[in-house]
Parts: structure tokens; C-alpha cells; sequence
């Protein structure tokens, strides 16, 4: 289990205030000139070696992201920080964006000098009202302490950070999607290439973060690489924010080391699964768009990036979503794919078209009310969304539909069985 | 120049070619609906997929840039479920009501069914349906076979310049429309039903007209304006039933105006389907022998200097060299084409041609407008300067008054003696013009019809050689046309001979009984009160302003009927073909000038439309080079005089009615009245 | 979506004078010639502005402010959920009934809306007090289940916590925000299992480990 004092998020819980005086209590802002004066090139060199992997969900490294932009550029370069959170069962940034706002803020002065960036838009998604309040009062007081501006901490760097809202589109999550919204239009992804790095946000370089990532690397940078770099297993490195709901005793957030035990990180911080690790039916370990695990690979797995890919799932967002034997988890499943039909931005063919088909059939496997052969078909529905689109929202609405079937094919179709008798009854 | 390998061939491509063009340049045809050559590219309908060696998914093949080594395979597995998978998804929410569907037979998506469709649907679930929108009596929609790719959207906002066509809503539930409802009000709308490739947008006027296999097609050009775009006409038994443009790069690319698409039903009214005779103030049917006799009669009982014709702007250069051959051989000296009372006259080609032509546009960094709007006057070249905008790094100056063009324009005012005042260097404007790479002017054709017209065409000669427009290897003064018939009359001399009478030569003659005879070849742009006592011969097709004054009538064919030659803005001369025969007993426009030779006694020395032709090139040699524009040596023309300080006034005040076609056309009473009076309404302040 | 779904709205919109320097202080956030990234902000001020939905003068008003083609505005607005394209009630209770939420009972929450209000999702109560609405993730997973009242998160409800919420709103007064299960944000109910030191000095209890 990670050391209290090797966590970032000391206030996760909002125990103390959000703003300046305690944020600097708790070490926020400490020495940040002197991180800015190790140089571009060290700091990104340094984020590297401390394994940061991307928060969001794909979980590339942050550094090399930030070696990606452009070094000599004339006229604008942006960081857009990606605060759009709502993958279902996630709720980690909300905790930073409210209770340590002052970590992002601080993150997006470094992030953005490391990438010679000249102003940040910070996305907050629209529904995270409170929490936007909180970052823009945290913005003004950063403004008003000379943290950010004009020679931003005295280091001679000017630098704005500008808060963005979104409106209701968890496709905005996605990072095209993202600055296609900060540009006034639809959430609507845009074909790579040209990759953001080269033409983003206005058609400037730009780096998209998440704010996890990026509300950890003041601390990595005032801790050393090496600290971050040795908690957790090799290449799955670091402190990471799990929310774990669902059916569990008591769902909550919390920091955890990367790599630890699901069954011990539930067990240990989120009260073990109601009634009990054998009342545990399945989990989805890292928000919606990961497919589902059954009991028994729960029992061992470890909770990181590649420990997860190996058995068929993924961290994703960390988003621990729990469910006990009573869950009818055909529903469970069902009701994801009516939200990827709801969250379809609607450009590309298979995506648009297909998740209202995936949410259909799924409706009516809830009550057995189809054909044992269209679980095949659901299968291969999925595969043709899978991979043949502009952005991820379509895979992510296949995989929970094909873990499904992997893991829970014979409860499909023992409600087909059903269905058929109470017809036949009738 | 990167190289790579498509499906084991290796190729070069220049640099930005995408791999669909690639594929393209091999002959490999890959599906598409949402690509369309002129238009951006979303990558949104996935068609187009193909598989590229360490990518970890197929690619869509219209967005991704060929790259120096990538390999690429379209004839895989992978790539054919994944074009099924698509095809299948397009499906499963298009009604598959292709029996009456308007598009079948030439949809796209019922084309790539064949290749890529299964031959049953697994889908069990309900239909999307999706309300129909109005756009307008141009454009019928079928919104629920919409597929989403939304080039309707792009070609508005692109080529069209008008921003009305969005999609609403989101995912499944996103619809393409325009939200509150609205007519498409842009001159090019009509395009909009050709980039869609499904039966989403179609033709109204088209409705359950025909089906493309009924039908003969025809490459033509069109004469409604002086652009001479590219045409296709369609025709069933005799009968236009749409017209549909052809690719031409150099003149309208792939898109026509409005009025070029939908004048057509304008064909089939008031048409003059045999001669007539004027007898105690009625018209009566007669024989050609009658009408031909007494046409004659008349014209050898008058002496030549009281004989005047005037030709229309629809005539062709066949009719025109014939009438003139026939009448110069009687020593008739007042011969006239501009029936707008246009100073231009045929000094030096240069002077009334498109010099630049219509694609040199696109080369133009600084574009000077002189009282024109080119939206209504040349649809084409307004659309190719819009084309210019949009890549960056034009700007449009307007001399004039101030319309929409689609794109942003700079103001000089609309006082015409700033002409003089850029040319001779005190205007601040003509260091602007000097100091572009490419500076160009265009003039209106209404700017020559004014009273000072020699003096604005010298004015602007002298625009031209002042500020740099003129150079060895650029020519970037432009006369804006709107006459199909003007150039290729001018090209012949149709104009009035020494001591012979111009337009208010002729009708001033008329009113004073000093011209007895007037001939109008297709002349409907005059007042019929302004002939006076003079017998009045009227060669054409329809029965407007000429013919209702005519004493004569001799029916000749329409555009769409003969084969003609019409000599566009640029100076390039192209021909029409015959797609129909010409109505009851009208016969082709040459043929009545030689039969009328004949009845005269004094037949022309061809017979045939090769021997005239022949007689064509002879009279001047840009005849005899079809399709092209050939560039006119730089002269001397205009005369040089103060450029009064009226303002210029736009010629065209209903861009759908504009000749004798279009004001016969119903469809084009009804853009009148859904895109201009309302217009005019607001303007005048008596709306309602 | 069209228009003709919607109600027509009053025929003219504008902002009020200090709706109107914040939104010059919002298109100012952008560099020149890319104000229509405030499309959204404004949108969202318009829709404050307007009983809490968006009517088509305030579409075009903003359209006209930010020099944007009609039908862009249009686009965006149906786009994200958020902008409210017809009416709804004073109080807007969106029942978040995802996954996390429906698993945790959001569907006693809404069971408990219409015993309350005798509404179902969609529907606006008839004195125009109550919209009730199902919405895709809050995103406050670890609280579930949510509801967004208007602005404000109202977390680990139930059937009774969620009719004692209306009640309080059906009186006129405010409730408590958050949290309506006595924990502290997301923290695990009955203390923190780390963070233990920080707790204990904001009097917080930690959770007893057996």
C-alpha cells in the first residue's frame, strides 16, 4: 500500500480549503521558478524518466507527448488541458479540479513552458459547475500572485491559462473533439493526421493533457524522477486516483500505486464488495469503454496498464466499476451501449449507425427477447465498428458489448431459453 | 515527390496526393460517398478504407497523405469487411424505396450495393425516419435516405458561399438541414442535388420525370449566359427533361447555375412553332413559301441604307455570319449585335474578351470590379473567385454598387470617375494594383452600356496599362459578358459598316421612318415601341418582345435544337448540339437565312453546316479553334473622353429572368418570386 | 432536430447590460478572429439569461455577436445536451441513470421523482416547477446516484433521500448540496482509509482498520 506521504493528492477529500494559502501549506507552488530554470528540455527529460503515462486513458508517456511539439515556432503553441471527465464510472479530475486546484494550475505553468506553449485553455466539462468555479477562482489567484501572466513566478515566461466550458458531449473527451468545441463547433473528432502537436488548436502546435497527468508533475518534479519512477512495477509506474463504485461497501476514491492487487484495492479502501469477494460477479476496471472482466480474473489481477491489457481489459480511466451476483449484468451492459448511442458525435458511418443498432439489440437480449444466432451477430456488429472509425468512441462502444459475450454468453442465452418458454406458455 | 506501393505497384505521387488519388492514378477504383474532388474532406462516410502496412486499422484513404514508402492494400480481406461493414450501416437506415426513388439508377449508394451489400438485411429494429425539409422550388428532399456525408453542407459553405446547410443534433439523431426553415437562396443551388449521392436531395422541377436509362444524352454548352459552361442535356422523345453540367475545368468546372439547370421548361412555352404573318394588326399561321416571299418582298422593295437588323443575345455565330453575309452582299450597312446599346466594339479583341480566362482567376492576387455583379452576370466566374478567396491571399476590390458576393470585398465607392482617377495615379487604389503579383480587373458589361461607355472602356483600357495589368506574360483586363451571342458577333464584325447605324442609330431611324425594315435575329431586349412604322422581320424561338411586335415571323430553333457555335466571354468558341429537333415546323437559324438567300434570288454559297463552318474560320480563325481560348494581341480601343460621375448600375435585376428562355420557364417564375421579389420587396420598402 | 420541434420563442433577444460586458470579457479570453470559441460561453449566458433555455432570437443574437453563420449556432446548440431548446422547469432535476448510477439505485431515484412530482423523464410538471430528465454520466461515479439539480450535485441518493430533496425544494427552500448520506465528498463513508494524518487534523475520523 502507498505511504500517505508519498501521495500527491493530500486533499483529495477536501478536507482542507482549495485555495492559495492552503494549497501553498500543502506545498503547492514551491519553488516553481526553480523547476521553470532547469530548462525545457530537462523538465520534459525528467517527466520522461519518471514514467508518466497519459491519466486519460491511453496511457502514452506525458513526456514523450511533450517531445512531439515543435521547438523553434513563431506565434502561438497551446496546452489545452483535458478536464471533459465523464467516461462512466470515473470522477478523479472533479476531486482535483475542486479540491486541488492549485496542482493543475501549477502543472500547466510547467507543462506549458516545457512545450513552449504561450497560453493554456483548460476544458472543464459544462455539468462540473462548482469545480469550474473553483479552478477559475484558483486561475485568478494565481493571476493576481504573479504565479501566471506575465513573467508568470518571475521566471520571464509569460503565460495565460484560460478556463474553457463544455456543454453536455462526452465526445469532447476525445482531443480533437476537444479543440474543435474550444473553437466554437461541434464536438466532433478530426482525422490524424495532421496530429495536434503539428496543428491543433486553431491549427497550432498543440499538446493535450489530462489533468491527472498533469496536476502530478509539479510534485514528480519537486520529488525527483526516480521517486515516482520507483513506486508501483516496471513501465507501470507511479501514484495513481482509482474511483471505485458500483457494489462495493463503501465507493470512493483514492490514491493508490499503480499495480496494486483490484481485489486489495477494493477490499482495503472501498469497504470489499457487498456481501463479500464471492458475491463479486464481474468488474469493469477502468471506466465504461474497457470490457468486463469476470470474477475470476479479478481474484489476481494487478491494477495497471499492461496487467489489465494482458487478460483483456484495460486501465483506461482507472474507473473501478463493481458488480455484485445480483446484477442483472445484461442491463449493465445495455444501458453503456445506449449511452455510446447517446455520445455518438454522428459523423463517421459505423459509429453512428452502429451504436444504435448495438443499443437496440442489447435492449431486447435484456429480456432473452431474441434469436439465439444474433449473438453472433451483436458480435460481429461489433467488430465492424471496431477500428474503422475517426476516433475511439466506436471501439469503446464495442468492447463492453464483446466482453459481454466472452464472459457472459451463457446468461444470453439462458434468457433467449427463457423468453421463448414464456412465450410458449402463453 | 513521395514514393509508395499500392496493392504491389509502385508509384511517385506529388506531394499532398492522397492515397484515394493515388489509387485513382492506378486505375484502382475505390468507393466513396463523402469524398468528393472539389470539395473538403471529412473522412466521415469510411467507405474508402484500406489497409496500410503498421497501421493497427484500416485508414480511410481520401484523408491520409501518401507518404515516402507507405504500402498500401485495397484488394484485402480486411478492407472488403470493412467496406461491407460500412455499406451495411448506410443500409440499415435507408429506406429501400429505390422503385421510386428519383435517384435510382444513378446512386451511388444502390451502385456500391452491387459491390459491397449483402442480399438480405440483418437488421430487425426499427427505421430511422427523418422529416423532409423545404429548401426552396429548386431542391425536393427525402431526408430519411440521407447517409450523413455531408457534401450538401461542404458545397454550400464552400462553392456556394452561402452558409445555410448545417447538421443538427448528434449521433443517429443528426440531421442535415438548415434548421429554420429556408429556401437555399444561392444562384448555384442546383449542384446541391448533383454532390449528393443518394436520393437525399433531388430535383423538384425532375420529380418522377424519368429514369436516367430513358434517356439520350447530349454534351452541349449553354448560352443563358456568357460563361458557355459545359452542359449535358437529357433528353425522351423529343422533349429536354433536365440539363445536368459536364466537367470543364477551364470554363465552369463541375457546377452550373441555377438558370442553366432550370431554364429548360421554358423550352416548351410560347415557343413559335411556325411562321406568321401580320395582317390587319392579327398574326396569322402562314407557309414558310409565304412568309419567305414576303420577307423578301419587303426587303428588296426598301433600299439598303433603310434596312437595319439587330441581332439577340442567344444568336449563334452560324445565323450571325449568314445574315451578314446575306445583307453586306445587298449593302446593308446597319448591322448591330449589342442591343443594350454597348459601346464596345470590335477594334481589338483584347478589349472585349476575358483575357485572363475564367481559371486564370485562380492566379489573381487582386481582383478590381467594376459596376458588375459577377453572382448574377457569370455565375461561373463569381463562383471561380470565390474558389480564389477561399485559398488565401485575394483580395476583391469593388468599383460600384455594393452586392453579396460570397466573399469579403473592399469598398472604393460607386463614383465611375474614380476610373480616371485610379488611372491616372491620384487614387490611392492604383498602388494597390501595382503592387499586386497578379492584378486584375473585370468590367461589366452594363459599365460600356451607359451613355460614357467608350470613355469608361478607355478609362478602364488606361486602368489597365497604368497600374501593370497588361504584361508579357499576364493579361488582367476582363470584360464581363452576359450576352452568349456578344463575343462571337463581335468576332464577325456584326456591327454597323461605314456610315451605317448603331442601336440608337437604327431606332431613332425606325421613328422617323428613315428605316423601313428592321430584322431582329432573336432581339428581345428592345422595346417594341421603339420601331415606329418599320416593317419588322423576327427570326427566333420565342414569342416575346420581338415577336409580338414582328409583321414576320420566321420560327427558328433553340439552343438545344441545332448545332451551333457561341463564342464565350473568354473568346472560346464551343458548340452546341442538336439535342432535340426544333419545334413544328422551325427549322435551324442558318438554314432560314439561306432559304431567305434563295428566296432573294441571291444564295449564300453554303449548304452545308461543314461549308459554313469552313466560311466561319475564314471570317476569323479563333473559329477554327474549338474550345480554346487564344490569347488577343493588346490594343487600342475605348475612346478616351470624361467618365461622367454617375454611378454604375447593375444590369441584371433578376438573375432568373433574363431572356426569352427564362422568362418562359415557370421554375424560373418561381425562383422569382422565392428569391428575388422578396428581395425587392424589403429593398422598396413594399413588402406586404 | 428543427426548429419546428421547438417553440418559437419571443421574436428578439438581447443581453442585459451586464450580460453583455461579461460577454466582452468572455470573447476577450480568445485571440482575435477566433470569437466564435466563445459560441459556447455566450450560449450558456444567453440560456442563464432565459429561464434556463434557448430560444432562436438568442441563438441568432449570439450568431450576429460573434459574426457566425445562423445555422453554425444552430449546429452547436443541439449538439451539446446542455443547451435547453425548449422549456423546462425552475427546478431542472437531471437523474443521472448510467451504469455506475443505475447500479447504486438511480432507478429508485427516479421511481421517487414521480411519486413526488408525478412526472416521468422528459415531462415538466404542469405548474411549470419540475423538469425531471435522464442524463449520461455526471461524473461522480464514486457518489452515485447523482442528480444535477440545476447547477448543483446532490450525491449518494435513495428512494427517501431523493422525495426528502423534493420536499425541501416544494417548500422554497434550498437543500444541502452534495453528499445526502452524511459522508464527506468522496471519501469512503464512515472515514478515510489514507490521508490519515491530514484527516485527523481537520478533525476528520478515519476509518477504523480491523
Amino acid at each position: 500500500m502507498l505511504r500517505d506521504e508519498d501521495r500527491i493528492y493530500t486533499n483529495l477529500y477536501g478536507y482542507e480549503d482549495f485555495r492559495l494559502d492552503a494549497a501553498r501549506k500543502r506545498g503547492d507552488w514551491d519553488g516553481t521558478k526553480d523547476i521553470l530554470a532547469r530548462g525545457r528540455d530537462t523538465i520534459i527529460e525528467q517527466v520522461k524518466e519518471s514514467g508518466m503515462r497519459g491519466r486519460g486513458g491511453a496511457g502514452f508517456s506525458t513526456g514523450l507527448k511533450w517531445s512531439f511539439m515543435p521547438k523553434k515556432v513563431d506565434g502561438p503553441v497551446y496546452l489545452v488541458i483535458n478536464a471533459d471527465e465523464g467516461e462512466p464510472g470515473t470522477c478523479k479530475d472533479r476531486e482535483i479540479l475542486r479540491h486541488d486546484p492549485h496542482k493543475l494550475i501549477e502543472g500547466c505553468l510547467i507543462a506549458g513552458f516545457a512545450i513552449g506553449a504561450t497560453a493554456c485553455y483548460i476544458y472543464i466539462r459544462g455539468e462540473f459547475y462548482n469545480e469550474a468555479s473553483n479552478v477559475q477562482v484558483a486561475i485568478d489567484e494565481a493571476y493576481a500572485a504573479g504565479l501566471i501572466g506575465k513573467n508568470a513566478c518571475g521566471s520571464g515566461y509569460d503565460y495565460d491559462i484560460y478556463l474553457h466550458k463544455g456543454a453536455g458531449a462526452y465526445i469532447c473527451g476525445e482531443e480533437t473533439a476537444l479543440i474543435e468545441s474550444i473553437e466554437g463547433k461541434k464536438g466532433q473528432p478530426r482525422n490524424k493526421p495532421p496530429f495536434p502537436a503539428n496543428a491543433g488548436l486553431y491549427s497550432r502546435p498543440t499538446t493535450v493533457n489530462n489533468v491527472e497527468s498533469i496536476a502530478g508533475v509539479p510534485t514528480i518534479l519537486r520529488r525527483g524522477p526516480a521517486w515516482f519512477a520507483g513506486i508501483g512495477r516496471p513501465k507501470n509506474v507511479g501514484t495513481k486516483l482509482f474511483c471505485i463504485s458500483g457494489h462495493v461497501n463503501k465507493p470512493c476514491n483514492v490514491e493508490e500505486e499503480m499495480g496494486i492487487p483490484l481485489k486489495e484495492l477494493i477490499e482495503r479502501h472501498a469497504g470489499g464488495v457487498r456481501g463479500g469477494w464471492d458475491n463479486l460477479l464481474a468488474i469493469i476496471p477502468g471506466g465504461s469503454s474497457v470490457p468486463v472482466m469476470p470474477k475470476s480474473v479479478c481474484d489476481t489481477v494487478l491494477m495497471d496498464f499492461d496487467s489489465l491489457r494482458e487478460v483483456g481489459s484495460g486501465l483506461g480511466t482507472a474507473a473501478v466499476i463493481v458488480m455484485d451476483k445480483s446484477t442483472d449484468i445484461v442491463r449493465a451492459i445495455a444501458r453503456l451501449s445506449k449511452f455510446y448511442m447517446h455520445e455518438s458525435c454522428g459523423q463517421c458511418t459505423p459509429c453512428r449507425e452502429g451504436t444504435g443498432w448495438l443499443a437496440r439489440v442489447m435492449d431486447r437480449m435484456v429480456r432473452g427477447q431474441a434469436r439465439l444466432e444474433e449473438i453472433d451477430m451483436l458480435q460481429d456488429v461489433t467488430k465492424q465498428i471496431e477500428g474503422r472509425t475517426i476516433c475511439a468512441l466506436g471501439d469503446a462502444a464495442a468492447w463492453p458489448v464483446q466482453g459481454l459475450i466472452r464472459h457472459f454468453r451463457p446468461e444470453m442465452e439462458r434468457r433467449i431459453a427463457d423468453y421463448r418458454q414464456s412465450i410458449a406458455a402463453e | 515527390m513521395p514514393k509508395l506501393t499500392i496493392d504491389g505497384i509502385e508509384l511517385e505521387v506529388a506531394p499532398g496526393t492522397s492515397v484515394l488519388q493515388a489509387c485513382e492514378q492506378l486505375g484502382i477504383e475505390v468507393p466513396r460517398f463523402c469524398y468528393h474532388e472539389k470539395l473538403s474532406v471529412p473522412a466521415n462516410c469510411r467507405m474508402c478504407l484500406v489497409e496500410m502496412e503498421k497501421a493497427p486499422k484500416p485508414i480511410a484513404s481520401c484523408a491520409m497523405p501518401c507518404g515516402e514508402g507507405m504500402v498500401i492494400k485495397t484488394d484485402t480481406e480486411t478492407v472488403h469487411k470493412a467496406r461491407k461493414g460500412v455499406m451495411e450501416f448506410l443500409l440499415i437506415n435507408h429506406p429501400l424505396d429505390c422503385p421510386i426513388c428519383d435517384q435510382g439508377g444513378e446512386c451511388d449508394l444502390q451502385d456500391q450495393a452491387v459491390g459491397y451489400g449483402f442480399d438480405r438485411g440483418r437488421y430487425g429494429e426499427e427505421k430511422r425516419a427523418v422529416k423532409d425539409k423545404n429548401l426552396g422550388p429548386l431542391i425536393k428532399t427525402i431526408m430519411t435516405r440521407c447517409i450523413h456525408c455531408t457534401r450538401c453542407i461542404r458545397f454550400s459553405d464552400e462553392i456556394a458561399g452561402v452558409s445555410v446547410m448545417g447538421a443538427t443534433g448528434r449521433g443517429e439523431h443528426m440531421e442535415i438541414g438548415t434548421y429554420v426553415e429556408a429556401a437555399v437562396s444561392s444562384e448555384l443551388s442546383g449542384n446541391l442535388v448533383d454532390v449528393c449521392p443518394v436520393g437525399a436531395l433531388t430535383s423538384k422541377p425532375y420529380a418522377y420525370t424519368a429514369r436516367p436509362w430513358e434517356l439520350r444524352k447530349t454534351e452541349s454548352v449553354d448560352v443563358l449566359d456568357a460563361v458557355g459552361s459545359n452542359i449535358r442535356i437529357d433528353t425522351r422523345g423529343g422533349e429536354v427533361l433536365r440539363i445536368l453540367p459536364r466537367l470543364n475545368e477551364a470554363v465552369n468546372e463541375e457546377w452550373i447555375s441555377d438558370k442553366t439547370r432550370y431554364a429548360h421548361d421554358g423550352l416548351k412555352r410560347q415557343r413559335l412553332d411556325r411562321p406568321y404573318i401580320r395582317e390587319n394588326g392579327k398574326l396569322r399561321a402562314a407557309s414558310w413559301e409565304e412568309a419567305l416571299a414576303l420577307t423578301a418582298s419587303k426587303l428588296k422593295g426598301a433600299a439598303p441604307e433603310k434596312i437595319a437588323a439587330i441581332a439577340g443575345d442567344l444568336a449563334d455565330a452560324e445565323s450571325l455570319l449568314a445574315l451578314k453575309d446575306l445583307l453586306g452582299g445587298m449593302g446593308v450597312a446597319s448591322l448591330e449585335s449589342r442591343q443594350d446599346g454597348s459601346a464596345i466594339d470590335a477594334a481589338d479583341r483584347a478589349g472585349y474578351i476575358f483575357n485572363s480566362t475564367i481559371a486564370g482567376i485562380e492566379q489573381a492576387d487582386q481582383i478590381l470590379l467594376i459596376g458588375t455583379n459577377p453572382r448574377w452576370e457569370g455565375s461561373l466566374v463569381n463562383a471561380r473567385i470565390r474558389k480564389r478567396y477561399l485559398q488565401g491571399g485575394l483580395t476583391v476590390t469593388v468599383l460600384g454598387p455594393r452586392v453579396d458576393l460570397t466573399f469579403p470585398i473592399e469598398h472604393l465607392g460607386n463614383d465611375a470617375t474614380l476610373l480616371n482617377a485610379i488611372a491616372d495615379g491620384s487614387h490611392p487604389y492604383a498602388e494597390t494594383l501595382k503592387a499586386a503579383k497578379k492584378p486584375l480587373l473585370i468590367l461589366g458589361s452594363g459599365a460600356l452600356a451607359r451613355p460614357d461607355g467608350a470613355a469608361v472602356w478607355a478609362a478602364a483600357r488606361a486602368v489597365a496599362e497604368a497600374c501593370g495589368l497588361v504584361r508579357e506574360d499576364w493579361n488582367g483586363f476582363n470584360v464581363l459578358h452576359r450576352a452568349a451571342s456578344r463575343v462571337g458577333a463581335l468576332d464577325l464584325g456584326f456591327l454597323p459598316a461605314k456610315g451605317g447605324r448603331d442601336l440608337a442609330g437604327i431606332l431613332d431611324g425606325a421613328r422617323k421612318g428613315e428605316v423601313e425594315v428592321v430584322y431582329l435575329l432573336g432581339a428581345d431586349e428592345i422595346d417594341a415601341q421603339n420601331f415606329g412604322r418599320a416593317f419588322v422581320i423576327y427570326q427566333g424561338h420565342h414569342g416575346d418582345r420581338g415577336a409580338h411586335r414582328a409583321d414576320v415571323i420566321l420560327p427558328g430553333a433553340a439552343y438545344t435544337e441545332k448545332n451551333a457555335t457561341y463564342v464565350n466571354t473568354e473568346g472560346r468558341a464551343q458548340h452546341t448540339r442538336q439535342a432535340t429537333f426544333p419545334v413544328g415546323e422551325a427549322r435551324e437559324d442558318w438554314k432560314i437565312v439561306r432559304a431567305l438567300s434563295g428566296a432573294l434570288g441571291k444564295p449564300l454559297p453554303y449548304d452545308t453546316l461543314q461549308q459554313l463552318r469552313k466560311r466561319l474560320a475564314d471570317a476569323n480563325p479563333v473559329f477554327a479553334q474549338i474550345d480554346r481560348a487564344t490569347p488577343a494581341a493588346w490594343g487600342a480601343f475605348g475612346t478616351a473622353g470624361a467618365v461622367a460621375a454617375a454611378p454604375f448600375t447593375l444590369p441584371v435585376e433578376n438573375f432568373y429572368m433574363t431572356d426569352a428562355i427564362s422568362r418562359a420557364s415557370a421554375t424560373m417564375a418561381e425562383c422569382t418570386e422565392a428569391f428575388v421579389s422578396p428581395a425587392v420587396a424589403e429593398r422598396t420598402g413594399t413588402h406586404g | 432536430m428543427s426548429a419546428s420541434e421547438t417553440p418559437a420563442g419571443p421574436a428578439t433577444f438581447e443581453f442585459t447590460a451586464d450580460n453583455l460586458a461579461l460577454a466582452q470579457r468572455i470573447i476577450a479570453k480568445y485571440p482575435e478572429g477566433r470569437q466564435a470559441s466563445a459560441v459556447m460561453p455566450l450560449l450558456d449566458l444567453a440560456q442563464r439569461q432565459h429561464d434556463n433555455w434557448l430560444p432562436r432570437a438568442a441563438m441568432d443574437y449570439v450568431a450576429g455577436m460573434l459574426g457566425m453563420a445562423p445555422i453554425r449556432v444552430y449546429e452547436v446548440a443541439s449538439f451539446y445536451t446542455m443547451y435547453n431548446l425548449k422549456p423546462v422547469g425552475k427546478h431542472f432535476v437531471q437523474v443521472c441513470t448510467t451504469t455506475p448510477c443505475w447500479l447504486r439505485g438511480s432507478d429508485e431515484v427516479l421511481a421517487a421523482c414521480k411519486r413526488k412530482l408525478g412526472i416521468g423523464p422528459g415531462e415538466t410538471t404542469a405548474d411549470g416547477q419540475f423538469t425531471v430528465v435522464e442524463v449520461e454520466c455526471a461524473g461522480a461515479c464514486v457518489n452515485a446516484p447523482v442528480i444535477a439539480l440545476n447547477d448543483i450535485y446532490y450525491e449518494d441518493l435513495d428512494g427517501p433521500s431523493t422525495e426528502a430533496l423534493l420536499d425541501t425544494l416544494i417548500r422554497g427552500e434550498t437543500p444541502k448540496p452534495g453528499p445526502q448520506n452524511g459522508r464527506i465528498n468522496s471519501a469512503p463513508i464512515g472515514g478515510p482509509t489514507t490521508l490519515i494524518e491530514m484527516a485527523q487534523r481537520n478533525g476528520v475520523k478515519p476509518a477504523s482498520q480491523e
